[in-house]
């Protein structure tokens, strides 16, 4: 592991797998009555949150807590940022309280990576503009295992997801899920299709590690795996399709297209849900949703992953 | 490197019990387990990952062939309880499974291949008032190499072996190593 996690690109497998069977040991924590290890005591988890966010905030503060660490909630509202003070000043200010990690989101793509050069922990992603979300990722990674690999995670010790197919449909433009998803699930051997209006997939998309298609129907009955992501109306410029009806009726996933997948697909969102948008609501709460289930595991993979970043010694280059 | 050289799995080392004296050494344990136990009714057996766990099953499996009962066995990871952690990168977590009747009210039976310094077992006992409060916890282990840096002591010993904290014991398990052996080294560094 590195001493940082800001992209799902620095992952190698070995790595990405070790998170992967990291999360599955801590994954029966929640079925025990003590559901907190003393693993991280003493050390401080800062979020910091220029970005409004519910579940994610709250799973990493849910899995450091769980790991016995103190954790720290800044958000930019109400703060000095309000008053104009620099993500660096700030991230000064949190270096000098003893930050041991930072779980930093961001309107700004590479606000991470900016912020890693300048405190000493760890820096953990959690999403910086339209760049990444890697945790998100790994959480994904984590529940298409725990489904299509094997039941209760009993057999999917160091197993990948060769062989898997993702369909990733919707907005990839403005996703940093998509992205990162994109990334590590390659990276696992799962084989990626990205299903999106043209407008909404970026420039470079032909150098992703993944398929392009502009028709998701017939997509379907190969995926094993379909992911919707959110159209992301607060990040749209101009108009990228004519209308959310018309967007709905070609990429949304609605019961009918739900029965053109494979008997054993499971259907994922990062949430949060346009419902009635991106997937209907009879979907979102259909058997083969996995979207509650996708937020039990982000405190798991999130525990796994501060745990391999602050459980260990201290960073060769932080102590020379 | 010295004359007790043993080709067994590939390591150096002499062996200081064969597959025979394992056997018989757990033979032994499983015995004397029924005899402190009163027949051995309440009992669970908790390995602790990696080796501790193929023992604990080794064991149950002999009391049920001396009693007929079945031994509820599991594992106990203490990774995240270890007090050495900040010493060593992070390191990967070994599997947990406790049989789902819990230990409360029961005796639990700690299983592990080499007790030395008392530490592994130091982190067992918190790991386990996690899951409940057992009635009784003992201790087994297949090799006690002496060291102790913790009030720590084992009911159940395969084999006592007298070493310097130079040497380095390496147990061989045929579910883990492909063999069955106790290999003593001399480790080199003081």
């Amino acid at each position: 592991m590195k001493r940082h996690l800001i992209s799902a690109a620095d992952l190698s497998r070995a790595d990405a797998l070790l998170i992967l069977d990291t999360a599955e040991e801590l994954a029966s924590l929640a079925d025990r009555p003590i559901k907190k290890l003393p693993t991280l005591r003493g050390r401080t988890v800062v979020n910091l949150f220029f970005e409004d966010s519910t579940r994610t905030r709250i799973s990493f503060e849910a899995a450091a807590k769980r790991l016995s660490a103190d954790v720290i909630n800044f958000s930019a509202k109400g703060s000095s940022v309000a008053k104009g003070e620099s993500l660096k000043d700030t991230a000064l200010t949190l270096e000098a309280m003893g930050a041991d990690a930072v779980v930093i989101r961001h309107s700004a793509s590479g606000a991470a990576h900016r912020l890693a050069g300048w405190v000493q922990g760890s820096v953990v992603n959690a999403g910086d503009g339209t760049h990444e979300h890697p945790t998100q990722a790994l959480l994904d990674a984590f529940t298409i295992r725990r489904r299509l690999k094997g039941l209760n995670g009993a057999g999917t010790r160091g197993a990948g997801l060769d062989g898997i197919r993702v369909t990733i449909v919707g907005d990839v433009l403005h996703g940093r899920v998509a992205r990162s998803n994109v990334l590590l699930l390659s990276t696992l051997g799962a084989e990626v299709t990205l299903a999106a209006p043209p407008t909404l997939l970026p420039l470079a998309v032909g150098s992703w590690p993944c398929a392009v298609s502009y028709d998701l129907d017939s997509e379907l009955p190969k995926s094993d795996v379909v992911m919707m992501l959110r159209v992301q109306q607060e990040r749209m410029t101009a108009a990228y399709f004519p209308s959310v009806r018309e967007y709905s009726r070609r990429y949304g996933l609605d019961k009918a297209r739900m029965a053109r997948l494979p008997e054993h697909a499971i259907v994922m969102h990062p949430g949060p849900m346009n419902r009635g948008v991106e997937i209907a609501a009879e979907v979102a709460d259909s058997a083969r949703s996995t979207i509650v289930e996708q937020v039990a595991n982000g405190v798991t993979i999130r525990m796994a992953v501060l745990y391999l970043l602050l459980g260990g010694t201290e960073f060769p280059e932080v102590t020379q | 490197m010295c004359a007790a050289s043993n080709p067994v799995a590939g390591r150096d080392g002499l062996a200081v019990l064969d597959a025979e004296e394992i056997r018989r050494a757990l033979t032994r344990i499983a015995h004397e387990i029924l005899e402190r136990t009163h027949g051995g009714g309440e009992i669970i057996l908790l390995g602790i990952p990696t080796r501790g766990v193929p023992l604990a099953r080794r064991l149950a499996a002999l009391i049920g062939e001396f009693e007929g009962l079945e031994v509820p066995c599991g594992s106990l990871d203490v990774t995240m309880h270890r007090d050495d952690l900040r010493l060593h990168p992070a390191r990967a977590l070994g599997r947990t499974d406790l049989p789902a009747a819990g230990v409360d009210g029961k005796t639990v039976v700690l299983v592990d291949d080499v007790l030395y310094s008392g530490r592994t077992v130091r982190a067992a006992l918190d790991a386990l008032t996690d899951f409940g409060r057992p009635l009784t916890v003992q201790l087994a282990v297949l090799v006690d190499r002496g060291h102790r840096e913790l009030p720590i002591r084992a009911d159940y010993v395969g084999k006592n072996l007298p070493t310097s904290q130079r040497e380095v014991v390496h147990v061989l398990l045929a579910e883990v190593d492909d063999t069955d052996a106790v290999l003593i080294e001399d480790g080199g560094q003081p």
